[in-house]
């Protein structure tokens, strides 16, 4: 097995015990980033940044001083702000930005002596869930229907950090999750996803989509992996005011395995109508599994589930709106050329008119039309109220004893590139469906890979936690893993 | 709630969108359907809820109110399209 495809825990060890240099692990990500250009996963790479990350890594290993991360290789996505490197959000509208400073997420993990191969595919903005708006084209997934070469989607936002990682290009990613974006793609490509707690990770130097939903998290070939990274990603910054200012438990040391007596709640809302009958059987026996390892398993209800998607599709464009206001063509990035005569507001319409993609513009002019004077109350506040019901139906289960949330982590495997391209756009939103409530309650959520579809495709559940509780609940989803023993690779093909 | 031609044109105008008279019905279109999708939300009795403004309950953390850092006049202009003499620089905007 070449040294790419080796989980982040097989490396550490092999690192610490100097059966291969952090030059060569590295040098091997690289061949396989070289040879993976079909994916269209990393869209800028950083071969030298690597190699003298590396080569720094070499030597604090060989002092015997380095931490776990020290010397493994990541993909980071497009949406952090990594100092010297284009850090476009997959937008035209920042081409050619490259940030003065590193986000505190990236400086995390250098400062743990992480190695960062180069930027990955994303959807513009993080408005997305089939990596299809990205300027840089479609991000392709590594999967394949038995027997088609139809070209599938990787699941957005974070579709280059999910097809880096399945295809073994990198070791782990970094992704963000505002409404499902780091779970769905793990979910498509039969790896580990985590989104923590609201307030666990800093935002700071990560472009905002809405601000009171956006979480980074690792995104990794295991659950202990997860464990690993998120150490490595979490805990209180000054420079990001929602950064909660917690202690960061010993994540990896909560795997025990042991899950006796834990209540995991399964929540009826979840059944939706015309679920394809294998994710209903999946979901079935991710139940079986954990009664199976000791826990208990009650039947809960989250009544206001219905109403996640449409309070999601008022609260994030209306924070989008906001927060894309600052592309004006003034500071950085894109500036149309403008005609004689052209004013600043001909500036800046032009402007976002040819930097931003169409779904991006459509969720901008949302987020308007619902903070517009008139309908503030009628949209805004109404959902931001409905946000307050849905997590109040949280609080009352964990209240009542429940440790843990399962659910199916998408409503259907990976689809087709192109096959959304001319529904109605509310269709693509209900990807979502299973993962927006935990943005909008600000809890930690998690995809593990459990099975294949009839046609050979990655399906995942998603458990999610009490606040704060991401150590107990990387704990369930390990026993999750290990009785689903999921072991499928995408056959190579490109 | 159906969105209609001018609402759309005003829409794109408030958001600093330039879109042009033909694509407008298609805006309009699509915004509608997504406003009706928003509409299930009147379903949801919300009487004596207040509005989530916080995601997690936490007082936002005070400090001095000083100077942390500054004088980066070279890095601030680095990214812009047009800077001149340490300005960035726009069309002009008043007559």
């Amino acid at each position: 097995m070449s040294a790419n495809s080796w989980t982040i825990s097989a490396a550490r060890d092999a690192l610490r015990k100097g059966e291969i240099s952090a030059v060569d692990l590295t040098m091997s990500c690289l061949t396989a980033i070289d040879a993976g250009d079909a994916l269209n996963a990393f869209v800028h790479k950083t071969p030298e940044i690597a190699l003298e990350q590396a080569r720094a890594a070499d030597a604090r290993l060989a002092s015997g001083e380095a931490p776990a991360m020290c010397g493994i290789p990541l993909g980071i996505k497009d949406l952090f702000c990594t100092k010297g490197v284009p850090s476009q959000a997959a937008s035209n509208i920042l081409k050619g930005f490259k940030p003065e400073y590193e986000s505190t997420v990236t400086s995390k993990l250098f400062e743990a002596g992480a190695v960062m191969l180069g930027k990955l595919n994303m959807d513009e903005f993080a408005m997305g869930s089939s990596n299809e708006t990205a300027c840089y084209g479609n991000a392709v997934s590594p999967w394949r229907r038995k027997g088609s070469d139809v070209a599938l989607t990787p699941g957005g936002s974070s579709g280059g950090s999910a097809a880096a990682v399945a295809a073994d290009l990198c070791l782990a990613a970094t992704g963000t999750d505002t409404g499902g974006s780091i779970r769905q793609p793990a979910a498509f490509t039969g790896i580990v996803g985590i989104k923590p707690t609201y307030g666990r990770v800093s935002r700071w130097g990560v472009v905002a989509f809405a601000s009171s939903l956006d979480q980074a998290g690792p995104m990794t070939k295991s659950v202990r992996d997860a464990a690993i990274m998120l150490q490595a990603m979490a805990g209180h910054d000054p420079k990001d005011s929602t950064s909660a200012d917690l202690p960061v438990p010993d994540f990896e040391a909560a795997l025990t395995g042991d899950i006796r007596g834990k209540v995991i709640g399964i929540p009826k809302e979840y059944r939706m109508d015309g679920m394809p009958e294998e994710i209903e059987a999946l979901w079935q026996r991710g139940i079986e599994m954990l009664k199976d390892a000791g826990a208990v398993v009650r039947d809960i209800s989250l009544p206001h589930t219905q109403y996640a998607l449409p309070a999601y599709y008022v609260i994030a464009p209306a924070e989008a709106s906001s927060n894309l206001a600052r592309y004006d063509g003034v500071r950085y990035g894109h500036r149309a050329k403008l005609s004689h005569g052209d004013g600043v507001t001909e500036m800046y319409e032009k402007t976002r008119a040819e930097g931003f993609g169409p779904e991006v513009q459509r969720r901008i002019m949302v987020g308007t039309y619902v903070l517009s004077a008139g309908f503030y109350d009628a949209y805004y506040n109404r959902a931001r109220k409905v946000r307050a019901l849905i997590k109040r139906d949280f609080d009352t289960v964990f209240a009542e004893g429940v440790d843990a949330i399962l659910t199916p982590a998408t409503p259907s495997a990976a689809f087709g590139l192109g096959e959304m391209a001319d529904v109605d756009p509310v269709k693509m939103y209900l990807n979502d469906v299973f993962t927006v409530t935990v943005n909008l309650a600000g809890l930690p959520g998690i995809s593990v890979p459990v099975g294949l579809d009839h046609q050979g495709l990655p399906l995942g559940l998603q458990l999610i936690g009490r606040p704060w509780e991401e150590a107990p609940l990387l704990n369930y989803a390990h026993v999750l893993e290990s009785r689903a023993g999921f072991v499928a690779k995408a056959e190579k093909w490109w | 709630m159906a969105i209609d031609i001018d609402t759309a044109r005003k829409v794109a105008k408030l958001a600093r969108i330039r879109v042009e008279e033909a694509d407008l019905p298609k805006l309009a279109g699509q915004l509608s359907g997504i406003l009706g999708f928003m509409e299930q939300l009147n379903e949801v009795d919300v009487s004596g809820v207040e509005p989530m403004t916080s995601v997690t309950p936490m007082r936002l953390k005070r400090r001095a109110d000083e100077v942390t850092d500054g004088n980066m006049q070279a890095q601030v202009l680095k990214n812009a399209p047009d800077a001149r003499e340490g300005f960035f620089a726009v069309p002009k905007v008043v007559e």
